[in-house]
This record gives structure tokens, sequence and C-alpha cells, in this order.
């Protein structure tokens, strides 16, 4: 509990931090309201104030600055706004809307849990594809010397290729041969998770020492009982490690995949919001992102936790 | 048809020509080691190329990569100036700016316990969210033009690089730290004559990082709304127009970059960190 101290400060103070970026963030909208609305205001006029700067416009206006975290489509909405829009679009839309879970029986489509679970499956679904394949040509890369050499090269340099960008050309091409939904999204997450857990999973297949082969020789241990009970434990942690970058990066693809075609997800939520102004709407679908991602992370983490401990890695 | 079956011939005898090359006498060569791979693209290529036409797959499903290299030539005006938006502008500048902003606060929170306590975690969380989604209100912010693009990279590169220059930071050991403080070295002095040099491997891991979010984050963050040029830009048009072969050539674009930036940074990596055991010959 000594380690919580320090990361609640440092949550609290961005928090803090937040709050007092508000207010010159939105001091413009707030003080045209206010003018709106028949309070003095200093200086006179929308257009006077236009060449103003913010700062200035907080200091002479000192008795306005509240409203700065009550404004609708605000620039940058305070943190209670972005949590009652999150509590909002969840748990009262679908218990209380009509449309939501409870009257209607089905998931409201103008509820975050619509969005992110629509999101969420073609996470996963594109993950283990993914990653199975990726591990299936690991395992081809550690067996086949023509194959890790012809391959692994091209595993390597793809990493440095922002691949995100074939995202848009993916879900036109596919829904132009009749795939869509769930399926091109899944693709570009399978893509994108794919690289990561290679390189990671050929690292952990030759992780072992010549020590620890060389005993298996002496065992004379055939080339599949090498690799079920040497190498692929070896390979469990390392593994892992890049099972929770591709879970991250499935997740990231999934958003963009959302992008070119409106048919709901947190991509969608986000481009939705972005384009009416919904700055509430827009905060909430990140936080709920980076929500889900965090989650997703965690479980892997639990899963790795407890795998580790089943194989007697870690007491 | 008789495309089809030559592609399958050429895979065939490319592989086992790779096949033999690997396993034979000569896979000990460095030429070897680099043909092998190359013999590999160029097969996938010629394949690619037969079977496209073989099948006579329409261009708006996979252009042939004798189009998309025509395309990348005849469209290569229009391509400069999308080049120079998205990586000279946008890449670059945020990248520079978040790098550079993590590494002074690097060193601000290794001074400080509480911080690096409070602060790291936090870092470590944010590394893995889904940060491109900030991209949208960024752009609100920031206007169409470059500089939201680099506010999106800035945001990005930075936990990364954080997280790995902390790390760095705290990579000497207690006889060397108690080794310059024998020889009066107050803080500043021990900071850039030792645990700066020792933190290079662990920045230039970052930096390398580091280089291709800033791609991927300069062409998201222009799927949001961009002026009119940038490759992210160009990609969503192109997309609209269903013009693939335009799309697969500023896909080479952006690989090509994404390559020789990595490339440029593990060069410098080598040329400043050559006395580390990993880049010893």
């Amino acid at each position: 509990m000594k380690a919580l101290g320090p990361i609640l400060a440092v949550v609290a103070a961005i928090i803090a931090l937040w709050y007092a970026a508000a207010v010159p963030m939105n001091i413009a909208e707030v003080l045209t309201q206010a003018e709106r609305a028949g309070a003095v205001v200093e200086p006179e006029g929308a257009m006077n104030r236009r060449d103003v700067s913010r700062f200035v416009l907080v200091l002479r206006n000192t008795e306005h600055l509240a409203e700065s975290w009550s404004m609708e489509r605000a620039r940058l909405p305070a943190p209670h706004q972005i949590a009652k829009e999150l509590w909002v679009s969840t748990w009262d839309e679908e218990v209380n809307g009509r449309r939501g879970i409870v009257k209607s029986g089905s998931l409201s489509n103008r509820s975050l849990i619509y969005h992110g679970s629509i999101t969420l499956s073609a996470t996963i679904v594109g993950f283990l594809i993914g990653s199975g394949l990726g591990i299936l040509l690991a395992v081809g890369i550690v067996h086949s010397k023509t194959m890790d050499m012809s391959v692994m090269p091209w595993a390597i340099v793809s990493q440095t290729i922002p691949i995100v960008a074939l995202a848009p050309m993916i879900i036109v091409v596919l829904y132009s041969i009749g795939v869509e939904g769930l399926l091109p999204k899944a693709v570009i997450s399978a893509y994108l998770s794919f690289f990561p857990v290679v390189v990671g999973m050929v690292k952990g297949l030759r992780s072992p020492d010549a020590m620890q082969t060389d005993l298996l020789r002496t065992y004379s241990a055939s080339k599949p009982q090498a690799f079920w009970m040497l190498r692929l434990p070896a390979s469990v942690p390392y593994l892992f490690a890049s099972l929770k970058i591709g879970i991250a990066a499935s997740l990231v693809g999934a958003i963009v995949g959302e992008l070119p075609v409106q048919r709901g997800g947190l991509g969608a939520r986000m481009l939705g919001g972005s384009y009416y102004g919904q700055t509430e709407q827009l905060w909430a679908a990140l936080l709920f992102a980076a929500a889900l991602a965090a989650i997703l992370v965690w479980l892997i983490g639990w899963i790795e936790a407890k795998t580790l401990r089943r194989m007697g890695v870690t007491p | 048809m008789s495309l089809v079956l030559l592609a399958v011939a050429v895979w065939i005898g490319a592989w086992a020509f790779n096949g033999w090359l690997a396993n034979g006498r000569f896979s000990g060569f460095a030429s070897v080691h680099l043909a092998v791979p190359l013999i590999f693209g160029a097969t996938v290529i010629v394949v690619w190329e037969l079977i496209v036409r073989g099948l006579a797959v329409p261009q708006v499903i996979l252009p042939p990569p004798s189009t998309i290299v025509g395309a990348f030539f005849d469209n290569f005006g229009i391509l400069w100036p999308d080049f120079v938006q998205t990586f000279a502008k946008g890449a670059l500048g945020g990248y520079a700016i978040g790098c550079g902003a993590a590494l002074l606060t690097a060193i601000l929170v290794d001074r400080y316990d509480f911080l690096r306590r409070g602060l790291l975690p936090v870092g470590n969380f944010m590394a893995a969210l889904p940060i491109v989604g900030t991209a949208p209100i960024l752009v609100m912010w920031f206007g169409f033009d470059w500089q939201s693009k680099a506010a999106v990279v800035v945001v990005m590169v930075f936990f990364p690089m954080l997280v790995n220059t902390v790390a760095g930071l705290r990579d000497t050991s207690a006889m060397q730290r108690d080794l310059m403080r024998t020889y009066g070295a107050g803080y500043w002095q021990t900071l850039f004559k030792l645990r700066f040099p020792a933190a290079l491997p662990f920045i230039f891991n970052g930096l390398k990082i580091a280089t291709t979010l800033a791609l991927i984050g300069a062409i998201v963050a222009e799927f949001f709304g961009s002026p009119t040029r940038g490759l992210g830009f160009r990609i969503s048009t192109s997309v609209g127009a269903l013009a693939l072969d335009v799309v697969w050539a500023v896909i080479v674009v952006a690989a090509l970059t994404g390559t020789a930036f990595y490339g440029a940074v593990a060069w410098l990596e080598r040329r400043m960190t050559f006395w580390h055991p990993s880049q010893r010959k």
C-alpha cells in the first residue's frame, strides 16, 4: 500500500491540472455565453476579445471562471462532466433509457457498452487469429533454416513500418468484395498483433541456452520432444510479453478500422463526436477505450501470472 | 491460367533455391544472409504480379506491383509534398518535441524518488493505452495543419520514451557512482559524465520505438482532418476514389520512410554507443 501514495498524488495532480487548464481553454466561449445572458464582460463584444490572449481574459473576468467547468460542448470538458457522460452513456442509458437493455431487451445503440462490445469482439477475434498465426510462423522459423533466413528479416523490418496505414484500404477492399461487419476490422487487428508475436515468440523459442539443448541431446530427445519439453515452456514468458503488446495493437487496429465505415464501435463514436463537436462524447469514448485496453492488458498479465505459477517459474 | 502455374513454379523454384542456399555449404557467408531475404522478397513480388494478372483480379481489389511502381513515379509530384507535410513537419516535429520533453521529464523524475514512484506506473499504464484516440481532440484544438499532427505524435512518443529513459538513468552501479563521489563530482557532473552516457542504450531503445509511433500518429491523425496534402489524407481520399494503385504507392512511401527513419536512429546509436556490449562485433 506504500506504493499507492505517490501514484494517487500524481493522479490527483493531473486532475487538478486538468481543472486548471479547462479555465483558459474554455474562457472565450464562456464569456460569449455570459455576455448573451446579459452579464458585463471585459472587454465587450466577441470581436474585441478575439485577439486578446486567453490568460488575459481569465484575469480580467474572474467572476465567470466557474462556468468553464459546466459548459456544454466545451473545448476541454472538466473531469466531472466526462465522468457524468460516461455514467449517462453506460449505466443510465442501458437501465433507464427507452432503448436500453432493461426496457428493450437489446443493448442501446447510443450506449458505450454497445459500441465497446463491437470494438471488443473485433479486437478479440483479430488478436486470436493474429497471435495464433504468429506462433505458428515462429515455430516454422525456428525449425526451418530456410524460413528463418527468408522471412525473419522481413518480420523485423515490418515493425518499423506504420502498418496501420493499410487499415482504410483493407476495409474498403473487403467491403467491395462483399465482406463487411466484424471480419475486416478483425483482419486489421490480426495484422497488427501478428508481427510483435512472431518476433517475441522466435526470441522465446530460441532462449534455451546451449547447456540446456546439450542436456536434451544427451538424453537423446527427439526434435518434437525438445520442442514440447524445452523450447515451448521456455518461450512462455516471452510469449506473454509480446501478447500484451499485441492486444494493445489489436485494439488500436479495431478502432482505426472503424473510422472509414460508420457502423458503430468506439472509433465511429470518436469520429462522430469530433464531427459534431460533442466533446464529452468524444472524451467518454476515449476513456472507455483506455479502460478497455487497461483491462485487456491486465487480463493477459493475470493469465501470465497464473500460468507461470502453474509452471513453477514463479513461486 | 498459365501465369498462375508459372507463379507456382516460380514460388517452388525460388523456395528450393533459398533452401539450398540456407542449408548448403555457403550458408555461413554474409552475402548469402543478405541474398536469401532479398530473393524471398523478389519472389513474393513476382508471384503477386503473376497471380494478379493470371486471375485478372480487378484493379480495385489488388493492383499488380508494376502498376504500383508506375503510380509511384506518375504521382511523384504529389507524393513529395505529402511526404514533407506528414513526415518532415508532423512526425519529425512531434518526435523532436516529444522525445525532448520526455528526456527532461525523465531527469526530473529520476531526481525525485517520489515522482519516480508516482509517475512511472502512470507512464507505464499510459504507454499501453490507445493514445492515437486523442487525435480527434488534438485536431480540434490545434487545427487541421501539421501542428495538430505534431501534437498527436508528442503524446504518443512521450511515455515510451519517458519509461525507457528513467530505466536507463538508473542503470549505473553503486560502485560507479561511488567512484564519481570520490572524484568530488557534483550531481550535474555525475549526470553528464556517468549516468547519461550509461543511459544511452536505453534512450536509443526508446527513440527507436518512437520512430514507428511517430509515423503512425502522424498518419492516423490525418484521417481525422487535414489540409489537402499529407500521406494519411492521400490514403483516405484515394481509397474513397478507389485509386488503389495510388494508395499502395503511398504505403510504399510510408514503409520506406519508416524503415529509413528507424535505420537512421539505429545508425546514430551504433555511432554513439559503440562501447556497449550489444554493439561490439
